[in-house]
């Protein structure tokens, strides 16, 4: 039998209370997961929706009405309910603790009353779905969303639900990572991915409120009319991107930063090679957290703010690249002349490399005043976000999953399995969203049901891409499932990692290290240290 | 560690001195506001409010004497509503310049304007610049 | 868990120490004010951005508050700050019945504040000069005086809600300072909330000369 596996945190306690009211990270982690992958899904299957609209113009498979329920819905789900949470809590809340080698987060009871919120934010959101779905767009724009009469009030309500459990990841996080560092472990021995999920802690502390009060702001307009971002109040509609904004630009970096931290772990493991330019990339997300604030308005070009904003806005836009440059360089250096092989994580890691490069750089792009006015609405922003979020979030959410999963589960997938869904979410992502690229610098409007006939080969084209990765990501289910119940048990440390969760053993035990690690070595010193796979 | 660390306990005199400076400060604003300033009204006001608000946070919530972090923490919270509010008025306060700007050449030194001496609407339209 | 001096009875099992435990409950607090803070920084750059657009409006609109009623519950408001000092105070020198008596204070001051604050909002609804859309004063000079409403009430409302939050919190240090759970060891919760405390007098502090003196 599996020993570890018996006496670890998926075992002990047993029975379903001891797990609906645990405080253990690693449980609350592992429920996360369940939770987001499950609204993974449902945005899937509202994308694939989507595309099947689109397969050819005119009227396919829904109403132009139905039609913009489904992408504002496939939107809201895939930001609020998927992508924010995704890495810091699940994947974070599993591995922080014991990167850093202690024996919990800062404040359990807060960890657990965090995922207690975002099930009822979830809920509050399914009950919108279910009462008249919205079709604003995820962006609840007014004066659109003061008038529609789809239930925008339960989903912004729901949002608003969902910030506070962002915010209290954040918090937790930055304590922690104060706090409870392992005797040793300095702030620049700590693993990249920590410096990743700190950085994106500050966001979601920072940003998050303003949020909240926005929102609380939208549904006080809806019911009183209260005249602050309504025109016909009175109000302004512009002031409403400003404050949304002001969050949402930050909040883009809260999904990317953890991912570079993921990408940052992997790609050391793979490579064999210690990690290049550590405190490069280590300052690096500061930087980006901090100038992720002073860019919102780059998202206002044509909306009517004043031309010194945007002259303004747009320069600070451009700042933005030089840290995320940074990290890619030293990624790219990292690389060189390393011993690389080619598992499962390190396929995804490269996909990231070459998928955000090219979101990051269609993103400067559009961060061109003069280029953005004919871009913007366009499906180049589309393709612009998909190949960040997707291509760059999503990519590094996989790997980092792919890479921890013997951790958190006790199991190996299936190899082979792995790098052909690998292989297909690669494919298919790029037939589907580089071909947004081409319609969107054409002209091709972004939130249309309908369109020119001339669009359709290249829209049909992005509809099989999509089936492709939707193929993909089935392969994916099929053989992650099968691990969980015939997959070979991995031993303490798989890849050969020299960060602490490869110490204990996987699944790790309820209270994660017997004795507290002294730690003396950094956390790439592969010129140092020799370590072996098991 | 835990030895430096130990409570700085204030005289419940600093507590009521620092109260009774909160009260004179109110007073002192509320009278103020009775004069007309014009445009110094609110920077008084906001000025006097910030010095309240500092001695509430140094003393009242011993920003003084704690964790300088915490102090940080503060004053990043104050900065960035601040940042929040600059970068928003370089947009509310500045909408109406669109409507100002006149079209003039772009490039006025060009040689394809010299070559039109009498064209009478150029000179005036570059006159007014 | 025996309630050893090493090991205390509200020591968790993933803190060192008990002064590595309450460093970071401070810290995390920190935080957490640093969010209110944020969130209150919308209301003001819409009070901001608002008063600029229409200054006249917002002059006029503000004579309507009462001035004297605002500066009695700013004396309020400071006064319970006070009493919350000391009861921590109360509990660093050892003085649990003392500390228990001043968070009574801070009670009563908290709830006088919100008497104050309700005949202020009765008079307004009285006189129709409400937010949105149910404006129907006619007596404020200048455009969409309803915006200042708005603004006046979303803002004292998110406050007067901190406030009673507040309470129930303060109510709960209260019973648990009488039950004797607090000493000079062990006294991090009164100290948070004490810290939330002020902030929601900080607040106040900057709220009632923005509506109540310059509008
Ligand atoms: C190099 C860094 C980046 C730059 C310079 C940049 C720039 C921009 C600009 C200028 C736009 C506005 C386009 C328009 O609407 O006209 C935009 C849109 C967008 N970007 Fe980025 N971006 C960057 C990275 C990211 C990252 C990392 C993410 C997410 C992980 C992201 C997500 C988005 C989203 C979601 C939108 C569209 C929002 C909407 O209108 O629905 N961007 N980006
Ligand atoms: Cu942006």
């Amino acid at each position: 039998m599996n020993a570890a596996l018996e006496q670890s945190y998926l075992k002990n306690p047993k029975g379903l209370t001891s797990w609906l009211f645990t405080r253990d990270h690693k449980r609350i982690g592992l429920m996360y997961l369940y939770a987001i992958m499950f609204f993974f899904f449902l945005g899937g299957v509202f994308a694939l929706l989507i595309r099947l609209e689109l397969l050819s113009p005119g009227k396919t498979i829904m109403s132009a009405d139905q039609y913009n329920q489904a992408f504002t819905l496939h939107g809201a789900i895939m930001i609020f309910l998927f992508i924010i949470p995704a890495i810091p809590a699940a994947l974070g809340n599993f591995i922080l603790p014991l990167l850093i080698g202690a024996r919990d987060v800062a404040f359990p009871k807060l960890n657990l009353a965090s995922f207690y919120i975002y099930v009822a934010g979830a809920l509050f959101a399914i009950y919108s779905i279910i009462t008249g779905a919205v079709d604003t767009g995820w962006t609840f724009y007014t004066p659109y969303s003061t008038e529609s009469t789809t239930s925008v009030i339960s989903m912004t309500f729901a949002v608003f639900i969902l910030g506070f459990s962002s915010i209290f990841t954040g918090l937790n996080f930055i304590v922690t990572i104060h706090k409870l560092r392992a005797p040793g472990l300095t702030w620049f021995k700590q693993p990249l991915f920590v410096w990743g999920l700190y950085a994106t802690a500050i966001i979601q502390v920072l940003a998050t409120p303003v949020l909240s009060i926005t929102l609380v702001l939208l549904i006080l307009e809806r019911v009183f009319g209260i005249g602050i971002f309504d025109p016909a109040m009175g109000g302004d509609p512009v002031l409403y991107q400003h404050f949304f904004w002001f969050y949402s630009h930050p909040a883009v970096y809260i999904m990317i930063l953890p991912g570079m931290g993921i990408i940052s772990e992997t790609i050391t493991v793979f490579s064999r090679k210690k990690i290049f330019g550590y405190n490069a990339i280590a300052f690096s997300s500061l930087a980006i957290a901090f100038v992720s604030f002073l860019v919102w308005g780059h998202h206002m070009f044509t909306s009517g703010q004043s031309e010194i904003a945007a002259m303004i806005f747009s320069f600070l836009t451009f700042l933005v690249g030089i840290p995320s440059g940074i990290k890619t360089f030293n990624w790219l250096a990292t690389l060189y002349k390393g011993q690389i092989s080619f598992e499962a994580p390190m396929i995804y890691t490269l996909s990231f490399l070459f998928l955000f490069t090219i979101g990051g750089l269609t993103g400067i792009f559009l961060g061109a005043l003069a280029l953005n006015v004919h871009l913007h609405d366009t499906y180049f922003v589309v393709a612009h976000f998909h190949y960040v979020m997707m291509g760059g979030t999503v990519m590094a959410f996989l790997a980092g999953l792919h890479y921890w999963w013997p951790k958190i589960f006790g199991r190996l997938y299936n190899e082979t399995a792995a790098k052909i869904g690998a292989i297909l979410v690669f494919v298919g992502f790029n037939m589907t969203f580089f071909s947004q690229f081409i319609l969107g610098s054409q002209g091709m409007p972004r939130r249309y049901y309908n369109y020119l006939d001339q669009f359709q080969p290249l829209h049909a084209f992005s509809s099989f891409g999509s089936f492709v990765l939707g193929i993909g990501f089935f392969v994916m289910l099929v053989y992650l499932v099968h691990s969980l119940f015939k997959g070979k048990t991995p031993g303490y440390n798989p890849w050969g990692g020299l960060t602490l969760e490869w110490t204990v053993p996987s699944p790790p035990p309820p209270h994660n290290f017997d004795k507290i690690p002294e730690i003396t070595h950094g956390p790439y010193d592969y010129d140092k240290i020799l370590v072996k796979r098991n | 560690m835990s030895e430096q660390h130990k409570e700085h306990i204030l005289p419940i005199k600093a507590y009521l001195g620092v109260a009774g400076a909160l009260f004179i400060l109110t007073m002192v604003t509320v009278a103020v506001s009775y004069i007309n300033l014009g445009g110094w009204n609110a920077v008084v006001a906001v000025s006097i409010a910030s010095f309240k608000v500092s001695l509430v946070a140094l003393f009242f919530m011993h920003l003084k004497y704690d964790n300088k972090i915490n102090l940080f923490i503060f004053l990043i919270g104050i900065s960035f509503v601040t940042l929040f509010i600059i970068f928003t008025m370089f947009d509310t306060l500045r909408r109406a310049d669109i409507y100002e700007i006149k079209a003039k050449p772009i490039k006025e030194k060009a040689h394809i304007y010299e070559r039109a001496p009498d064209d009478s609407t150029q000179q005036s339209d570059a006159a007014q610049h | 868990m025996a309630n050893t001096p090493s090991h205390p009875f509200y020591l968790q099992h993933h803190f060192s120490d008990a002064q590595q435990q309450k460093d970071s409950a401070k810290f995390g607090m920190w935080i957490f004010l640093l969010t209110e803070i944020l969130l209150f920084g919308g209301l003001f750059c819409a009070y901001a951005v608002f008063r600029a657009w229409n200054h006249e409006m917002f002059y006029n609109a503000h004579l309507a508050l009462d001035r004297v009623l605002g500066t009695i519950n700013t004396f309020i408001l400071i006064t319970s700050s006070l009493t919350m000092a000391l009861a921590i105070r109360g509990l660093q020198v050892n003085k649990a019945r003392q500390a228990a008596l001043y968070l009574g204070a801070t009670l009563v001051f908290a709830a006088i504040f919100l008497v104050i604050k309700y005949f202020e909002y009765e008079h307004k609804i009285h006189l129709g000069q409400l937010p949105g859309k149910y404006y129907t004063y006619t007596g404020v000079a200048g455009t969409n005086p309803h915006i200042f409403f708005s603004i006046y009430f979303v803002m004292t409302g998110l406050h007067g809600l901190h406030i009673v939050g507040g309470m129930i919190v303060i109510a709960m240090m209260l019973v648990n300072t009488l039950r004797g759970k607090y000493s000079n060891e062990y006294y991090t919760p009164v100290e948070l909330i004490g810290l939330y405390w002020h902030l929601v007098d900080l607040i106040w502090i900057y709220l009632f000369p923005f509506l109540y003196l310059i509008g």
